[in-house]
């Protein structure tokens, strides 16, 4: 399935590449542009079109480096050409006007597809509008056998110990099992859900059933790692995030880079597997978490309860 | 407790922080009786390794006593005496099961951190910033060992603290450096850095059959110690041209293997090189001078080996990379997998074939640790190892 947030993202490349396809005939053949939008005979006719080449080539750099939403300063840019080129038509007739008038509807077009994207940005998963699906994938490969591998995430009261946005999960023994989320702010997020496949040791899905807080679904793929290097374990995590303010709670069970905690969720299933619990250090004391990834404790023992007693 | 704090580049104190505590249950905690400065604690003091901040606790050369263990560590009792390896190794991820346990796949917390800069994660190290773990390091009264059933090693008989001391990091380092060149009769190995790490690689690079090695350093002090502890050629960088050295000693072939036990910080006497490696890494447009690299890899005969031992935090300008395409140069590197050396170098310890004391040059305690890195660093007072006692 397509990610909504890459194909925004992909457009909005296109777009800063387009920007530079405008402005390096701007700036390079400025007299040919001025004579196909008909203001050849304006005196500062070149100077101006010079000035939209290097615009573009501003709007390029910000669209192909910088955030998505620069693809603003693109519609604020087709704001002054329309301005322009409507003040350029009024003085203008003949062939001349007919090409200005030419340049004008190309410059609509332009500006349509502009504000499509400008406002794609603004619906991102994260962003200030109605958060948008959430399609999550991740893989790991662990030292253990596929069936042992698979039997514990078979448990799915198992999953919150290395799943940081479930607080519970609790199997009904008949297939279904009900989900506690770790919603902030004290909203709580439930579902119940049901076994939709289950082939041991080699996959397991799940969906949630009628009534969720949340509609969500998952499949996990286990597969032997070849030449005995352990079990390939691929995820995929589907959350069909509504609008409002369950929509907003749900978007943020995942914190802001939900792809690098779901491969957190399995770098902590593959601790717990390997070695028998989550790894912890001072910085990290609850193990590790994309959320606490920025903001750290600095490398020191963490402050304790119990004073020490063997000095 | 007291610990040895990292507050700002070139600005270490010791102060009072909380106790550590047992978080896992293959934890042991371990009372600190010697703890050494690296050379490598150097980079994170001149404040050259990413992602270090305010309060770190540094420190990954270390061995004490066990006071505390979790109830899953079987394999040791408190009272115990053990030196910890500096690599974190859960022992049971693949990497582990072949020995490589540097690059545990397991043990460091902040994997995604580390994934952002190098692609992939090796292994938490104590004391050796948040990028490999954020875990507390041992220059302190008191640490927290993870896995404590893998990594430990129990010292049972009557050698001292500095006989065993540098099993936790220098002297597998060293050994490692000449290991991985596989070194074959008749082989010249060059080893850039005459410091406790290449002293040990050239120690050896000897017991492990070369035919001539090389030190090249300038400290005067330093290259005394590598011809007279261990019998190498020296060379003094600053007062003869090494490269035009290297090829007159071999006739023109040039050492078989190269070690580089430098690192990020290479001092060179090529002022413009300096100058512009410096400016480079201040702007923080490389993280590395790689001068003593750079010469290494110029020096070895065609089809040598490069054994990097120097540590680099993460990417490096000017790397001459058509020499090694060309030249069919094997290029050997990695933290130390010092888990698979503990035991082999005991025994060598142990029969007298390597007696790793001679290196130290100052004992102090833990209150006087900044003290000790700055003469380290400035390599005043003829300073070529310090070993910490926080008991003392």
């Amino acid at each position: 399935m397509q990610n909504p947030e890459r194909s925004t993202g992909r457009l909005v490349k296109a777009l800063g590449l387009a920007s530079i396809g405008l402005g390096v005939p701007m700036l390079r053949s400025t007299d040919e542009v001025a004579r196909i939008t008909g203001v050849d005979d304006s005196p500062i006719a070149p100077t101006m079109i010079r000035a939209v080449g290097a615009r573009e080539m501003v709007h390029a750099g910000l669209l192909l480096l910088g955030p998505q939403r620069s693809v603003w300063t693109r519609v604020a840019g087709d704001a002054m050409d329309i301005a322009t080129l409507g003040i350029a038509l009024q003085s203008r007739s003949g062939e001349r006007r007919r090409r200005t008038a030419t340049a004008l509807l190309a410059v609509l077009g332009i500006t349509g597809l502009d504000l499509y994207a400008a406002r794609r940005t603004a619906k991102q998963q994260h962003g200030k509008g109605r958060p948008g699906p959430l399609e999550l994938h991740a893989s790991t490969t662990v030292n253990r056998d596929p069936q042992e591998v698979y039997t514990f995430w078979r448990d799915f009261e198992n999953l919150p110990s290395f799943m940081l946005h479930l607080k519970q999960v609790s199997a009904n023994g008949d297939g279904r099992s009900r989900w506690v989320a770790n919603a902030p702010v004290r909203r709580s997020v439930k579902w119940d859900a049901e076994l939709t496949g289950d082939e041991p040791g080699r996959r397991i899905s799940w969906k949630s059933l009628p009534g969720a807080d949340i509609d969500n679904s998952g499949t996990v793929h286990f597969a032997p790692a070849p030449g005995h290097r352990g079990t390939e374990v691929r995820v995929d995590l589907h959350y069909d995030v509504p609008g409002g303010r369950l929509g907003r709670v749900a978007a943020k069970l995942f914190g802001e880079e939900p792809e690098q905690q779901v491969r957190d969720d399995l770098r902590r299933f593959k601790q717990v597997i390997e070695t028998g619990d989550i790894v912890r250090s001072d910085a990290l004391p609850h193990g590790t978490d994309a959320r606490h990834q920025i903001v750290q404790r600095p490398a020191q023992p963490p402050k304790g309860k119990k004073a020490r007693t063997h000095r | 407790m007291r610990a040895l704090v990292w507050e700002a580049p070139t600005k270490v104190g010791v102060h009072t922080v909380p106790d550590p505590q047992i978080l896992n249950s293959r934890d042991a905690i371990v009372k600190v009786t010697s703890t050494a400065i690296c050379g490598s604690d150097l980079h994170l003091y001149d404040g050259y390794i990413p992602s270090v901040m305010p309060g770190d606790v540094l420190g990954h050369e270390f061995m004490g006593e066990v006071v505390e263990l979790g109830d899953d560590v079987k394999n040791l009792q408190v009272g115990d005496r053990v030196v910890v390896p500096f690599p974190i190794a859960c022992g049971a991820c693949r990497p582990c099961q072949r020995g490589l346990t540097s690059l545990c796949e397991n043990s460091n917390p902040n994997a995604g951190l580390a994934e952002k800069v190098m692609g992939h994660s090796p292994a938490g190290i104590f004391g050796y910033s948040h990028m490999l773990g954020g875990y507390q390091g041992g220059q302190a009264e008191y640490v927290r060992v993870p896995f404590a059933d893998v990594g430990p090693l129990k010292i049972e008989d009557d050698l001292t603290d500095d006989q065993v001391l540098f099993l936790s990091d220098i002297l597998p380092t060293g050994y490692m450096g000449a290991d991985v060149c596989d070194i074959r009769q008749g082989d010249v190995v060059a080893v850039w850095g005459a410091g406790p790490v290449g002293q040990f690689a050239i120690k050896s690079a000897y017991l492990l059959g070369a035919e001539k090695v090389i030190a090249i350093d300038r400290f005067p002090e330093r290259l005394k110690m590598a011809e007279g502890m261990s019998g190498a050629h020296t060379l003094n960088y600053e007062e003869t041209s090494v490269l035009e050295e290297l090829r007159e000693l071999t006739a023109g072939r040039g050492p078989d293997h190269v070690i580089d036990a430098v690192g990020m910080e290479a001092h060179t006497d090529i002022t413009p090189v300096e100058a512009y490696d410096k400016a480079k890494q201040w702007t923080k447009l490389s993280t590395e001078r790689p001068q003593a690299l750079r010469e290494a890899i110029l020096s070895v005969a065609n089809g040598g080996t490069v054994s990097i031992m120097g540590v680099y935090g993460g990417f490096a300008d000017k790397f001459p990379l058509g020499s090694v395409m060309n030249r069919s140069l094997t290029i050997k590197t990695g933290q130390c997998h010092v888990h698979r050396y503990l035991r082999p170098l005991l025994e060598r310890n142990r029969n007298r074939e390597i007696d790793p004391t001679y290196i130290i040059s100052h004992h102090m305690s833990l209150e006087e640790a900044p003290k000790g890195y700055d003469i380290f660093k400035k390599k005043q007072d003829s300073c070529t190892k310090v070993v910490l006692k926080p008991g003392a």
